[in-house]
């Protein structure tokens, strides 16, 4: 670690303790925000999302070394957490810090792109069905079953068959449209309950187009659900993407990912567990940190409890 | 069926329903590859006209079809059969961008105040959107004044306002694209009897300056006598009888609009009236009885085997009075 | 206070139910200060509108107040046959409950356990309070569905809710309630959620029963007309408030208070042809925030700056002397008549 480094890793913290307490501060002031730290989990969920996120865009700040490069393979190998190492090495004499963080970049990435896509696509999809119902339900609807019914594995496997090694951009594709068929089940159902609401009939009476109906009366109110199944949808690709990662076909190597990391790391758990601890580390955290910030948001969101 | 010939001066009316059909197809048996069940025949052949600025009460009770009625005359549900025409027009052969012309024409005004306004949008928000659809010149504070609210409610979303105030903002709402007809299904049902009359009121008054006409959807007769000029009564998705208000409450010809009249539970303990008490459960929509579909709870003294066997046609009693009922013995009323 | 304290069954004072509004920003005063009595045999109608603490007043009386938010006051007294409901221990009060005092409510959907037969749900309170045998109970049951008036008890026993219209299950509601023959039915809107033929039965059979099993019976109700029709004595409530007390007759004929006035004047009839109604001008006020003095002051059409300075008390109001007990309205025209003519 270098002083640079160091430094920008207090930075980090400190930075991501502020972000919390501005809005905590902005809290005090908004009733809606007021409510989302009523969750006492939410706080601490953003600090670390805040945290983890200011580490990936600053990767290059923050990491002191190239993670693709091997300072001494032979000397250096499996060096245990230290000052100069701060997550110790891994088998290739590469430190696992700087890799840490540039594996952040890849894994919060494909996280955030991976369950925009496809929490984007399951809502459309959903709302369509639910709103327009019979044919374009079933037909939809069959589509989803057979989604959910095809293991993914299967499809990414498919998918490397034909292109060989995935790229990024592909992967996060592939990743994304793969990960749509709960949330378009979920949003479904709210929105089959949410057309027969007089509101929802109202707004057909008054000429409200359907597209407008749809996306400006029904999905609105189905925010809840679509943004608890979002955060819930980051996760999954997250840990979607560490298996892929461990079987060899996601992140090509020697790129770092939180998920290859762990495949990296998996021969030496025993004698180097620092080399898969930290990563693994990192997806629960993000994971349970998603799940905290989600239920504060659907309070948060909520209009009915706001204050009359 | 003997068609009340009406006298050639009378100007068309502005509603025109003409035996309106709405059944819902049940799921078949076993998974859906079974005989099909009988179809829920919701609305089963409903004819009545209301002419410009005058309110027709539909009363009936849970499954009689008088809110299926409202709905599938404003296209809101696709009717089985039937036609209505608006205006001379008829409603179900318009296209997409004719039927949007005619939201502007023909509004509704819901029960639940609490369902009817959307949870997320200001009161602005929900009056506004119509004025933009519609490029209308009207103003949220001008809709606002008419239904006797504060401008301050404009910034307020619907959590915020009591029940009366959010019927009130659901009616400008219906107000805002400026119809000719508007249906109003159990407006005041949800409501506190104080705040239902004003709420009723306020429907008698924008009525009068608007020039608006009506059909007014109650399960009760006596909110129905403040506002109606015409009444018709539903039972089991058909009209059991029609006929203006004062003669309708003055003489049920039906033995059902005499027990609805005689179960209206009056604010008076010395009504002792001869009170009807029906028995039995309202049946199923899906199997109707035979013949006239309210002979297994009448209590008509006359009841005969032919209430069992023939349904009774809707006819004029006595002919040439507009007084319309669907009772084999009509011309002999319950006292 | 009464004319013949002792032989009240059910003597409510000074009750006070109150609730702490989230995040404790304010407390709403739901049920203040309410008192009445309810005698053997008679039925009390409870009536107001929505906010007026009427139905909080009966879940009080079995304390069924979520706590918190909800608790009651010290202070209050809930006096049943000579015990304070109030300071019974938990086994104590639930052999009252469902036993002595029972309670029907509005929704008799909600209110049934839509996975147990209709059967098992009647015979529950027979089994737990009477130590019953399960085959004697369900002969219970069968009995007590054959006297609500259900056609052929033997295979409806055995229904689940959803089989069985509004109707039948507000009757099966009845059932329930009444098998342990309770001295005292809470019977909290019974008819709201039912149409207007179904209503008229439910109430009918209400009456038939309260005849023959001889309870007493506290119907609370929105509806002056189901007042006027089933009840021996009225209270009318508003803003947490008891307003106005009187026989029903009585109240009917010279309601004193303006907002029994008011509410009277209110209610479409069908016997007077189409006309402008009576409407009580705004809201009625959050429980957070009553008005100062009178509550019903800045809705009423007489008030004068008396009203909004001092509550008044129940005063009596005159008349009603014998069956019914005495006539008591909480207004100031009591003491100052004169002022009924200056209407706003």
């Amino acid at each position: 670690m270098t002083f640079g480094s160091w430094l920008a890793l207090v930075v980090a913290i400190v930075l991501s303790a502020e972000v919390v307490r501005w809005l905590r501060h902005r809290a005090l002031r908004h009733e809606r925000w007021r409510r989302f730290f009523r969750h006492p989990t939410a706080a601490w969920g953003c600090g670390i999302l805040t945290f983890l996120i200011i580490v990936a865009i600053a990767a290059p700040l923050v990491a002191p070394l190239d993670p693709i490069v091997q300072p001494d393979p032979v000397r250096l190998k499996n060096h245990a957490p230290s000052l100069t190492f701060l997550m110790g090495t891994d088998v290739f004499s590469r430190d696992v810090w700087s890799r840490f963080a540039y594996g952040a970049r890849v894994s919060l990435g494909i996280g955030a792109l991976g369950a925009l896509i496809a929490v984007s696509l399951g809502s459309c999809v959903g709302a369509v069905a639910g709103y327009y119902r019979r044919w374009v339900d079933a037909i939809l609807m069959r589509g989803v079953d057979i989604g959910l019914a095809l293991p993914r594995i299967f499809i990414v496997l498919m998918a490397v068959a034909l292109w060989d090694r995935l790229s990024f951009a592909w992967l996060t594709l592939v990743i994304g449209l793969t990960s749509w068929f709960a949330t378009s089940r979920l949003v479904r159902a709210e929105v089959l309950a949410l057309r027969e609401r007089d509101f929802v009939v109202a707004a057909r009476a008054l000429g409200v187009p359907s597209s407008r109906v749809i996306f400006g009366h029904v999905l609105p109110n189905a925010a809840a659900p679509i943004i608890v199944s979002a955060a819930l949808s980051v996760g999954n690709v997250l840990l979607l993407e560490a298996s892929l990662s461990f079987l060899g076909i996601g992140v090509a190597p020697p790129r770092p990912s939180w998920g290859n990391m762990i495949a990296d790391g998996a021969v030496t758990i025993y004698t180097a567990p620092w080399t898969t601890l930290f990563a693994g580390l990192a997806i629960s955290l993000v994971v349970m940190s998603l799940n905290a910030v989600a239920d504060g948001l659907r309070d948060a969101l909520d209009p009915r409890q706001d204050p009359a | 069926m003997t068609a009340p010939p009406a006298p050639p001066p009378v100007a068309a009316p502005l509603v025109d329903v003409r035996d309106l059909v709405k059944h819902y197809a049940a799921e078949r048996r076993w998974f859906g590859l079974g005989r099909p069940r009988p179809p829920v025949r919701a609305v089963d052949g409903v004819s009545f006209t209301i002419p410009s600025g005058r309110t027709l009460g539909l009363v009936g009770e849970s499954g009689s079809g008088k809110t299926t009625v409202g709905r599938t005359m404003l296209r809101l549900q696709e009717a089985t059969g039937g036609r209505v025409l608006f205006e001379g027009r008829d409603v179900f052969a318009l296209d997409s961008r004719a039927l949007r012309a005619l939201r502007r024409r023909m509004q509704i005004v819901f029960q639940d105040p609490y369902s009817s306004l959307n949870p997320r949008m200001t009161v602005q928000e929900t009056l506004r959107e119509p004025l933009e659809i519609h490029g209308l010149a009207g103003t949220v504070a001008a809709l606002l004044d008419e239904v006797g609210l504060d401008a301050v409610f404009a910034k307020r979303y619907p959590h915020e306002l009591s029940g009366g105030q959010r019927q009130r903002v659901g009616i400008a709402r219906a107000l805002s694209v400026e119809p000719q007809f508007i249906v109003c299904d159990e407006p005041v049902s949800a409501l506190d009897v104080s705040v239902q009359a004003q709420v009723l009121n306020l429907l008698a008054d924008l009525q009068a300056r608007r020039r608006l006409t009506y059909l007014f959807i109650a399960h009760d007769l006596a909110v129905v006598r403040h506002i109606a000029d015409d009444v018709a009564v539903m039972y089991l998705g058909k009209i059991v009888e029609r006929a203006p208000a004062a003669e309708i409450y003055a003489l049920p010809r039906h033995p059902y609009t005499r027990a609805l009249l005689s179960a209206v539970p009056e604010p008076d303990p010395k009504a002792k009236k001869n009170r009807i008490v029906l028995s039995g459960d309202v049946p199923s929509p899906a199997m109707p009885p035979p013949g006239c579909p309210f002979h297994p709870r009448c209590p008509h003294p006359l009841k005969s085997a032919r209430c069992r066997t023939e349904v009774p046609p809707l006819r004029e009693v006595p002919a040439g009075s507009g007084h319309l009922a669907a009772c084999h013995y009509a011309e002999q009323p319950m006292k | 206070m009464t004319a013949t304290p002792a032989a009240a069954l059910l003597r409510v004072r000074d009750l006070k139910t109150y609730f702490v509004t989230e995040h404790g920003r304010g407390t709403a005063r739901a049920v203040d200060e309410v008192s009445f009595d309810l005698y053997p045999g008679e039925t009390l109608g409870i009536v107001g509108e929505s906010g007026c603490g009427k139905t909080v007043t009966s879940l009080s009386i079995l304390r069924l107040v979520p706590e918190p938010p909800g608790h009651i006051l010290p202070g209050s007294l809930i006096e049943f046959e000579g015990r304070n409901l109030l300071a019974l221990a938990p086994p104590e009060l639930r052999s009252i409950r469902g036993n002595q005092i029972a309670m029907i409510f509005q929704e008799p959907m909600t209110s049934l356990n839509p996975v147990f037969t209709v059967g098992d749900q009647i015979a529950e309170a027979a089994i737990i309070h009477q130590r019953l045998s399960r085959r004697a109970a369900r002969a219970r049951a069968i009995e007590m569905l054959k006297l609500v008036g259900i056609p052929d008890p033997e295979q409806r026993v055995d229904d689940y809710p959803h089989q069985m219209s509004g109707g039948m299950r507000q009757r099966v509601m009845i059932a329930m309630a009444l098998i342990c023959h309770p001295k005292v039915l809470i019977a909290d809107e019974p008819t709201t959620a039912l149409d207007v033929t179904i209503q008229a039965q439910i109430l009918e059979l209400l009456d038939r029963l309260q005849h023959e099993l001889g309870m007493a019976v506290l119907l609370i109700t929105h509806d002056l007309g189901v007042v006027a029709g089933h009840t021996d004595r009225v209270v009318v409530m508003y803003a947490g408030r008891v307003v106005e007390t009187a026989s029903t007759t009585e109240l009917f004929e010279h309601p004193t208070h303006p907002y029994t006035e008011g509410l009277l004047a209110a209610v479409p009839r069908v016997d007077t042809p189409r006309s402008r109604l009576h409407a009580i001008p705004g809201q009625v006020p959050a429980a957070t925030a009553w008005p100062t003095g009178c509550r019903f002051h800045p809705r009423c059409p007489y008030a004068w700056e008396k009203c909004v300075a001092q509550e008044p008390p129940l005063l009596d109001a005159g008349g009603g002397e014998g069956e019914g007990g005495r006539h008591t309205a909480r207004c100031w025209l009591v003491t100052e008549p004169e002022r009924r003519q200056a209407k706003r």
